[in-house]
């Protein structure tokens, strides 16, 4: 073990050497991907980190704080459309377009979090999944809304236009460097918000709101504040969405999406940001990517495809593509309970006490 | 009137007064104790004091200020740190993050502040080693150091009481509220315990209510003794007295109790 020197080197952003070496390896590949990745790979990494955002955000309300939100897709929803309907309404620069979006998806947090101060386990499941569903339909049936033609996001553009001063990103690599900066910027606060007095009580009123509150936390804040940062990742993540997908429709953002974000957590490891980021990377993989090509591979494709369209539709793949997606949850949840970060975890205490 | 005291309290459960109008005052830096058999009503008078409780009637009076009504982190931002007969911890973080719960009223830093916590003179950053280094005081008062980053639910029952005095301890209260911390602990352990409650009374310059069956403990350390049977109140005074009392023995032990 380390000898530590400090108190700080507990809470340090870098534990050791070691972490440092691998995050500043890992960033290095991640910032020279556009070298020699196509514009297809590209679009799938974006949609990857976007989803990373929204998952980290969700892992602080359901790992961290304990609560079930079924509704994520709303604040999604809500961050595409107030981010893209504040561009072109009112002429605002994108990125306070996007922070004023995450702050009004945020404070739709703050009120759906109010009736979870009364309501557990499967009722506050039931009362976020009618809010997700509501905000589906409030956006589909409002012409201000596009309806269910849906909304075209404008060009992005970073600079502000008022002042002439433009800067419009239009190529997917461009695109690429500023999901990415966002993810980066986005991922540190969730891990320094965890690490602080914050995180803290979210996980105390998590395993005992009884002793949470003899010892000082008001649940009633810190319940609807855990919604609202939530919602806030969420918002963040759904302004990028719209800029990342370009077209849009309400039907976008429909349950089983708030379903995936929950999958995504739970398969990478509830209460841990790097359980979140590998979540969200393996799920947008397996549902955007590699069951798309099934028909292609080797011997087992054509199978695959003849059993499919035997037994289930003739539109087939998109059918195996979900019935693959569950196996893999099923498999990791079987195997590994605690999701993807648990296996870290155990990879890890038996290295260090390898050869025991 | 004391520096904290109970007055009237009752309350009533579907009928049955678990606690029947009970009042005693404490003195500053008082060790006070109470006793009585299973389901007399000791943990109910806690759960009235600390909030978790609506009493029917009655206050909870600490420096003059009722806490009647209040919530529950009201009443610890007040200066009433407690612990509980059956451990509520937080399982799934470390010895260090419960302990640091406990310095959770004394710190500031909000979630804005807290995210932009990057590097050693950030305020967060700042707060954050200060008040760990207030914890690491309590870590080594004591003696939790060898479990010190280990998850809370994988210690041992003697461990985790102790740990659950530590964060009431972290709290820094004025009045601190120990319900059967003794409980689960072998002889070894309880004798620390003991030292400990007293140095805690001495050094931190605490008022102490305890809850405790532990016979030879509350005559070590208790200044008075406050006996109850079935919500109602036997007796109330120095220890050697009240264990020669005969409702007590006669509450204790039965109709033909030998004292």
């Amino acid at each position: 073990m380390d000898m530590k020197r400090s108190y700080y080197e507990d809470i340090e952003l870098f534990k050791s050497g070691v972490i440092l070496f691998w995050t500043i390896v890992f960033l290095l590949v991640l910032f020279t991907f556009p070298l020699y990745m196509s514009d297809y790979a590209l679009y799938l990494l974006n949609l990857i980190m976007v989803y990373v955002i929204v998952s980290v955000g969700l892992n602080i309300l359901v790992g961290s704080t304990g609560q079930i939100s079924l509704g994520h897709a709303g604040f999604f929803a809500i961050g595409a459309y107030a981010t893209v309907l504040l561009m072109t309404n009112l002429q605002i620069p994108f990125f306070i377009a996007i922070i004023a979006a995450a702050f009004i998806a945020a404070f739709f947090g703050f009120i759906l979090g109010l009736p979870a101060l009364r309501l557990e386990g499967p009722y506050l499941t039931i009362a976020t999944l009618a809010f997700g569903l509501a905000i589906m339909h409030v956006i589909g049936h409002t012409e201000f809304f596009g309806g269910r033609q849906g909304l075209m996001a404008p060009p992005l553009d970073l600079g502000i236009p008022q002042l002439g001063w433009s800067f419009v990103l239009s190529s997917e690599t461009s695109k690429y460097y500023l999901v990415l900066i966002i993810t980066i910027l986005m991922v540190l606060f969730a891990i320094n918000i965890l690490k602080t007095k914050a995180g803290r009580a979210f996980v105390a009123i998590r395993d005992s709101d009884i002793a949470a509150e003899v010892i000082g936390i008001n649940l009633t804040m810190y319940k609807t504040l855990s919604f609202a940062v939530s919602a806030f990742y969420a918002g963040i993540g759904g302004g990028l969405f719209a800029f990342v997908l370009g077209f849009f429709d309400p039907f976008t953002f429909n349950l089983i999406l708030s379903i995936i974000f929950i999958v995504m957590i739970v398969v990478g490891g509830l209460g841990s940001v790097m359980g979140s980021i590998t979540g969200a990377a393996l799920i947008t993989y397996l549902m955007y990517d590699l069951f798309k090509n099934v028909n292609e591979a080797p011997y087992v494709g054509p199978l695959f495809v003849a059993f499919s369209e035997r037994w289930m539709t003739i539109t087939g793949m998109d059918n195996f593509n979900y019935i693959a997606l569950g196996l893999v949850m099923i498999g990791i949840m079987l195997f590994e309970p605690l999701g993807m970060f648990g296996a870290w975890i155990r990879i890890k205490k038996y290295w260090k006490t390898w050869p025991f | 009137m004391g520096y904290f005291s109970v007055e009237n309290l009752s309350i009533s459960f579907g009928g049955i007064k678990a606690v029947d109008n009970i009042s005693f005052s404490v003195e500053k830096n008082e060790i006070f104790s109470i006793i009585g058999p299973n389901g007399s009503g000791k943990t109910t008078i806690f759960n009235l004091i600390s909030g978790i409780y609506k009493p029917d009637d009655g206050a909870v009076i600490m420096e003059g200020e009722n806490l009647v009504g209040k919530t529950p982190d009201r009443i610890a931002k007040k200066g009433i740190a407690r612990t509980f007969q059956n451990i509520e911890l937080f399982a799934n973080a470390t010895v260090m993050d419960n302990l640091m719960l406990g310095r959770h009223i004394h710190m500031n830093t909000g979630i804005f502040t807290g995210a932009f916590m990057f590097g050693k003179r950030s305020p967060a950053a700042r707060e954050e080693v200060e008040h760990r280094e207030k914890v690491e005081k309590i870590i080594d008062f004591l003696e939790l150091q060898s479990v010190r980053d280990q998850f809370v639910g994988s210690l041992a029952y003697g461990k985790r009481k102790l740990v659950e005095v530590g964060r009431a301890l972290a709290l820094e209260p004025k009045v601190m509220l120990l319900d059967e911390p003794s409980a689960g602990m072998n002889t070894e352990e309880k004798d620390d315990l003991t030292i400990w409650i007293k140095d805690i009374r001495e050094d931190y310059q605490m008022t102490i209510l305890l809850i405790e069956h532990d016979m030879n403990m509350i005559m070590g350390i208790s200044d008075r003794v406050f006996a109850m049977q079935q919500g109602k109140k036997i007796t109330l005074g120095p220890p050697q007295e009240v264990q020669k009392h005969p409702e007590v023995i006669k509450a204790y032990l039965g109709e033909e109790g030998i004292s």
